[in-house]
């Protein structure tokens, strides 16, 4: 026993900087296009068409990205391939579901530092659940902000989803939301539960989680890194700004807040 | 196993693979060689299924692989059932059917028969099609409130929604084995647990102690194999590799393996190495994952901090070298898109020396830990005999005594020229299979750095080729096992069926053999000491 704890103490302390500062250390995201405003009309074609998902768009004569849909095939990223999009290494990606307004979607200030979250699968390829796993590991360690995760949906505050919603998945997740007591949130992470992704919609697979929940804060990336998903749980006690889930060329780059 | 010296005997004196099928099978069944003589082809009535299944499995001892099943045109499907044993060709064989005779002899009673106990399933339920004399079918992939004969793989079912449910009948009960004075089924799940995947288990208890564990899957399922019809191979990738996202490389290398063996398409020898390189890299992350997730199961804290550090740490370096933290868009026909640069390498080497050190450390550290190892040893047994009857693959049949690894049996990427070892454990029980899981970490580690102190030059892809038409099959080591991926291109270059046979659709089947007669408490120890992911197993 002693052995152990000697060896967490020579580990010494790894916990990220953010939220406080930015934290810039290398892998901890891959990244994502942007929009811009640059390039020939040809270039913007060329991305346009080498997206597999129509999530880069063509829009004044620049090109705009509908993060939604993105699903990091990296096409878009070769350079040897063609134009290369403008490429975002934040990763403050939580926005606003659509067509929600911030003043409904934000949980009090009193949930800031108490937050107790529920996770349900609908049908995610696990690479999502893995990231979200990480947020216990002791470089993200959510702890520290007052996040939690529950076994019960009876005393969760936010309901995580991750995955497409399968069709076997939307009954257990219907009745997960239903036994949540109020106030409470739904926090959709990755491309799959907010626009189905590669999966969605089908005969298997809805096209996102909204097609039976109330969505209010979205998580865009496949999978967002686990200071992406942070981000989102921020966003939703009003910790953090929320960024944009379409960002058009007009847009400035966001830089890390 | 007398069958088995005489083929040998049989090779000796000249007498082919093909040979030994013609003369024992002779006017029955058309026996033919394809593909440079590495299948053989056995095609036969549904009715001969029993016979041949025996002789190639029992006699022969040769492992199922997969079934295969096409629908050529509507009601018309060819089955195929493939086979392989090491330096032996592999063995398809092959049967048309057509409705409405639609009925095909199980074969799971016979000799390792339960490896097609949930294909013969899963086909009843998507096809259509019944297994004569098969103990359970019905309700697999396609839960209770699924329309009877609505069978999604058919040509005719329409993909695009679902079909109207039907209410679920209230005197339903889940089907039970158990038979005894108080016995009742203790559910867990779907949703269950911190971040568990969605699968359900019944336990089957008389009190303290669980008899019999039946676990119900496919909350998952999405379809993979039917969306990916008439796709474009590029956009059918992107289902290869995400539908089991945490061992996306290794399911996006089979696939693009499959499109270069149909269009005829050689790899350059950099682009061989590196993808072995990125293989190993992910089969590094998953199992030093699924360490860490025994020892969360055995609420070991500061263990689980330790080797989730490590795994954190090779989720950046995954990301730093390929650009992904789960290698996602890396692997493409004919090649990589990213190439590693020469920093990276130096980078890579650097920072593995260091994790095969801690993990090193880790391990010493876990068996010396008593209270650890009681938590693991004897539970969760699965024994030999039974680990090949179902036919149980990857560090899992290793941990029980089967050392197949198909990097061995039928090398591919840089395979060939990379030597390294399979590890394996007689014992079977949760502790052998983490001991398989930290040696196949260091395997990985060597492997790597074998590769990158000798990494060819070149370019890392064949440019511009066109796919062709055709079918074929693709096999590789997922860091779960065995993997088979099964791809028809039709003539207008789209996929026309593609088939997934992944190592946890297999392993999961076993699962039930190390959940039986053991403590609640030890439940998510078996669980985790598995580490098979369900979303790869549900597709």
């Amino acid at each position: 026993m002693a052995n152990w704890v000697l060896q967490g103490l020579r580990t010494g302390i790894k916990t990220s900087t953010y939220p406080n500062r930015p934290d810039s250390s290398p892998g901890i995201s891959p990244g994502r296009p942007s929009s811009a405003e640059l390039g020939s009309r040809a270039e913007v074609e060329d991305l346009v068409q080498r997206c597999p998902t129509g999530a880069i768009l063509a829009q004044n004569g620049g090109v705009a990205v509908e993060h939604g849909r993105c699903v990091h095939c990296m096409r878009c990223s070769q350079t040897n391939e063609g134009a290369a999009a403008s490429w975002d290494q934040n990763y403050e990606w939580a926005a606003d579901a659509p067509d929600i307004p911030a003043a409904v979607s934000r949980l009090n200030r009193t949930f800031g530092r108490s937050l107790h979250i529920r996770f349900v699968d609908a049908g995610a390829c696990s690479a999502c659940i893995s990231e979200a796993r990480q947020l216990n590991n002791p470089y993200y360690n959510m702890h520290r902000l007052g996040f939690f995760m529950t076994p019960t949906p009876r005393n969760a505050d936010v309901l995580l989803v991750s995955g497409p919603m399968s069709d076997a998945m939307r009954l257990p997740l219907r009745k997960t939301y239903d036994a949540m007591p109020e106030p409470k949130r739904v926090l959709a992470i990755g491309a799959c539960a907010i626009s189905g992704g590669v999966f969605g919609p089908s005969f298997a697979a809805a096209g996102g989680v909204s097609e039976a929940l109330p969505v209010d804060v979205v998580v865009p990336g496949c999978p967002p890194p686990p200071l992406a998903i942070l981000h989102g749980l921020l966003v939703l006690v009003g910790r953090k700004p929320p960024a944009k889930l379409v960002s058009l060329p007009s847009d400035k780059v966001m830089g890390q807040s | 196993m007398v069958m088995l010296e005489q083929v040998v005997e049989h090779r000796l004196e000249g007498e082919s693979f093909f040979d030994l099928c013609r003369r024992t099978w002779d006017r029955r069944v058309l026996v033919s060689q394809t593909a440079g003589a590495r299948i053989c082809r056995l095609s036969c009535s549904p009715r001969e299924l029993p016979e041949i299944w025996q002789w190639l499995t029992r006699d022969l001892d040769f492992s199922f692989a997969t079934l295969v099943v096409d629908e050529i045109a509507d009601g018309r499907w060819s089955f195929s059932y493939l086979f392989y044993r090491e330096s032996s060709p592999w063995v398809y064989l092959e049967f048309p059917l057509e409705a409405p005779h639609a009925v095909v002899p199980s074969v799971v009673g016979l000799h390792k028969g339960p490896a097609a106990d949930w294909h013969e399933r899963e086909v009843e339920d998507l096809f259509g099609v019944t297994f004569e004399a098969h103990p359970r079918l019905g309700e697999f992939i396609l839960h209770e409130d699924w329309p009877e004969g609505a069978n999604p793989m058919r040509r005719s079912f329409d993909a695009r929604h679902p079909p109207v449910h039907r209410d679920p009948d209230p005197s339903w009960q889940p089907p039970t084995v158990v038979e005894a004075a108080g016995a009742f089924a203790m559910p867990i799940g779907p949703v269950f647990s911190d971040f568990a995947e969605s699968a359900h288990f019944l336990l089957e208890t008389v009190g303290e102690d669980v008899i019999r564990t039946i676990p119900r899957l496919f909350y998952k399922y999405r379809g993979v194999e039917k969306i990916a019809e008439r796709q474009p191979v590029d956009r059918a990738l992107l289902l290869a590799e995400r539908f089991s996202g945490t061992s996306a490389f290794a399911h996006g290398l089979a696939f693009c393996q499959v499109v270069e063996n149909i269009s005829g398409v050689e790899v350059p020898p950099r682009a061989r190495a590196l993808r072995s390189l990125f293989a190993e890299l992910e089969r590094l992350r998953h199992h030093t994952a699924v360490v860490t997730g025994i020892c969360n199961s055995t609420a070991l804290a500061i263990a689980t901090s330790q080797a989730a550090l490590i795994e954190e740490e090779l989720l950046r370096l995954t990301c730093e070298a390929a650009g992904h933290r789960y290698l996602f868009g890396l692997v493409r026909p004919g090649g990589l898109y990213r190439d590693l640069s020469v920093q990276m390498q130096e980078r890579l080497e650097k920072a593995l020396d260091g994790i095969a050190a801690r993990l090193d450390q880790l391990h010493a550290s876990l068996r010396y830990s008593s209270s650890f190892l009681d938590r693991l040893e004897e539970v969760g047994i699965i024994s030999t005999e039974r680990a090949r009857s179902y036919g149980l693959v990857g560090p899992i049949a290793r941990a029980s005594g089967v050392p197949s690894d198909l990097r061995k049996l039928f090398p591919y990427a840089a395979y060939e020229s990379v030597d390294f070892e399979v590890p394996t454990a007689e014992e079977g029980d949760g502790y052998a299979r983490l001991r398989v899981f930290f040696f196949e970490a260091q395997q990985s580690v060597s492997t790597i750095q074998a590769i990158l102190s000798a990494l060819p030059p070149g370019a890392i892809s064949t440019a511009g080729f066109t796919v062709r038409p055709g079918a074929a099959l693709g096999a590789i080591e997922a860091p779960q096992g065995a993997a088979f991926h099964w791809l028809r291109i039709g003539d207008d270059g789209m996929v026309a069926r593609y088939r997934i046979t992944s190592p946890a659709f297999t392993n999961w089947h076993g699962f039930h053999l190390a959940a039986e007669n053991f403590a609640f408490q030890d439940f998510p120890i078996i669980l985790a000491s598995f580490g098979v992911s369900n979303a790869e197993c549900d597709r």
